[in-house]
């Protein structure tokens, strides 16, 4: 509750200043809004349904594309993991590929599909497997050789040892994989709509641009800050913690 | 014989180092049901010639065999139990004893062993507990249940006491005791503890090192429980304590005179 209760209070506290730099008028109205009009594009990009289109537009393509990049990245993880050979060949563009922002795969997008939803899903995509590829590969290189050997000696081997040893034993890293590659896709997908031609919360906070609605900007900039933590609190992280908890590599 | 180790040897191939010889033609004959140690310093590869036997390591040289079949890989015919408990996290104590039985019958069979089993090992109140609940005294206990439940031919034990404090592990002697003598299975225990090899085994097979080998192998027939204060123990401590001294000075000097050269 105290914590809370800090929180709330700090938050008064950046308005409350935000709101005095507006008042003193450093900058031009237009240019910097102040709390109220931002407050009021908020509650009335709500209510005419603008901005929950584009975020069920923006829900979609991340949707399909976080979908398809766990599936690459998973399977990608496990080849890796799994073959020594394969991993000296290809981990380290991995690890390259991984390091390139996604807005710079932007452009090509556009190239290969046009100002499409599927190039927004494409670049949402390349910016999530490659992060999930190298969790899931550490996932699979961290299961202890101990456990491998106890289930030797118990009989199981090949892909029942997979099954039945290798996977759940890497679940709980497979999960920081999961979180990481959300937060990776959710830029990537801000940075896709934000060239793209809508629909989407990208292409409307560029479109407010377009059109100098500061109040609408900023009010998006919230939108997409407070979505980006909720869901890594309320979704990702506590799922990551309780399987942590689960497997023992958590002390309560 | 029930256990035959023929004439076995194991090399490590190693890449930088050119290979190296852990040991050299161990011959050993295990009598079913006899509880038997292998005791030695460290590097004299005890630990490995157990793994040979359990179908983790492969036999350079020679042969290894159970009931007249030849030991190539692992399986259900031999438990083993390590240093570290290695439970499954991700499942309860029950389920960690069902693990090795999914292959082996019925789920409900599977279920009534684990219960009995646990039982064994005094561990019944804790059956649906997580592992890392557990102490490290009782997640062994679960090892050993686990072991059981499969019921194989042999117990093969990896210093299953070493990382345990001394009273856990005094305890945990009585109960594998009580067990061996319930369940009558033949038992292949390393350990580098003259005590514990004395106080627990029919038979202490003593190894040296460098290069790995049999340098004596004592018969006990002291009653038990055994006593530490026993003047037979005693008497046997001292006599197998004098050869591994001169096994663990080879050890030393080699390590110093290594110092003094590099």
């Amino acid at each position: 509750m105290k914590v809370i209760l800090k929180r709330v209070l700090f938050l008064f506290v950046v308005i409350g200043i935000w709101q005095l730099v507006y008042s003193l008028g450093v900058y031009e109205k237009i240019v910097f809004p102040g709390p109220l009009q931002v407050g009021q594009a908020l509650i009335k990009g709500f209510t005419t349904g603008d901005f929950l289109n584009a975020l069920g537009a923006s829900f979609r393509h991340l949707f399909s594309g976080l979908s398809l990049a766990i599936l690459f990245g998973t399977i990608l993880g496990v080849i890796l993991g799994k073959s020594k050979q394969a991993d000296e060949t290809a981990g380290m563009y991995l690890i390259a590929l991984q390091s390139i922002p996604s807005i710079v795969w932007v452009p090509l997008a556009i190239m290969l599909f046009g100002f499409s939803e599927f190039a927004v899903v494409f670049v949402v995509v390349l910016g999530g497997t490659f992060v999930m590829a190298l969790n899931v590969r550490s996932a699979i290189h961290s299961v202890p050789p101990q456990l491998v050997r106890a289930a030797r000696t118990m009989g199981t081997n090949g892909l029942s040892l997979f099954f039945r040893v290798e996977i759940p034993s890497s679940i709980p890293y497979f999960m920081s994989g999961l979180r990481l590659a959300w937060a990776f896709s959710w830029r990537a997908l801000m940075a896709g709509e934000l060239l793209s031609n809508g629909p989407g919360l990208g292409y409307s906070l560029r479109y407010a641009q377009d059109y100098a609605r500061m109040d609408q900007v900023i009010g998006i900039i919230i939108i997409i800050g407070v979505i980006g933590a909720v869901v890594d609190q309320l979704v990702f992280s506590k799922l990551e913690k309780n399987v942590m908890k689960r497997w023992g590599l958590l002390k309560t | 014989m029930f256990l035959q180790i023929n004439d076995v040897s194991k090399t490590f191939d190693d890449k930088n180092q050119g290979s190296f010889e852990v040991f050299s033609g161990i011959d050993l004959n295990i009598e079913q049901n006899q509880f038997v140690s292998l005791l030695g310093p460290s590097g004299c590869g005890k630990s490995t010639l157990l793994s040979m036997v359990a179908g983790l390591e492969s036999v350079s040289d020679g042969s290894i065999v159970l009931e007249g079949q030849e030991i190539k890989k692992a399986g259900t015919d031999r438990g083993m139990i390590f240093q570290q408990a290695s439970l499954f996290p991700w499942l309860n104590v029950k389920e960690n004893v069902m693990f090795p039985l999914k292959s082996m019958g019925s789920k409900k069979e599977a279920e009534e062993k684990a219960d009995r089993f646990l039982q064994m090992v005094h561990l019944s109140r804790f059956k649906e507990n997580y592992t890392h609940e557990l102490s490290g005294g009782m997640q062994q206990r679960v090892a050993i249940a686990r072991a059981l439940a499969m019921d194989p031919k042999v117990l093969l034990m990896d210093e299953p006491f070493g990382a345990l404090d001394e009273q856990t592990r005094h305890i945990l002697h009585e109960e594998l005791m009580k067990i061996w003598e319930e369940t009558k299975k033949t038992i292949l225990f390393v350990t580098h503890s003259i005590q514990e090899a004395i106080k627990l085994s029919d038979r202490v097979i003593v190894m040296g090192t460098r290069p790995g080998k049999i340098i004596a192998d004592f018969n006990i027939d002291l009653p038990r429980p055994r006593r530490r204060d026993d003047p037979q123990v005693i008497e046997l401590e001292k006599k197998v304590m004098g050869l591994l001294e001169v096994e663990i000075n080879k050890v030393l000097k080699e390590e110093l005179s290594y110092e003094s050269h590099s």
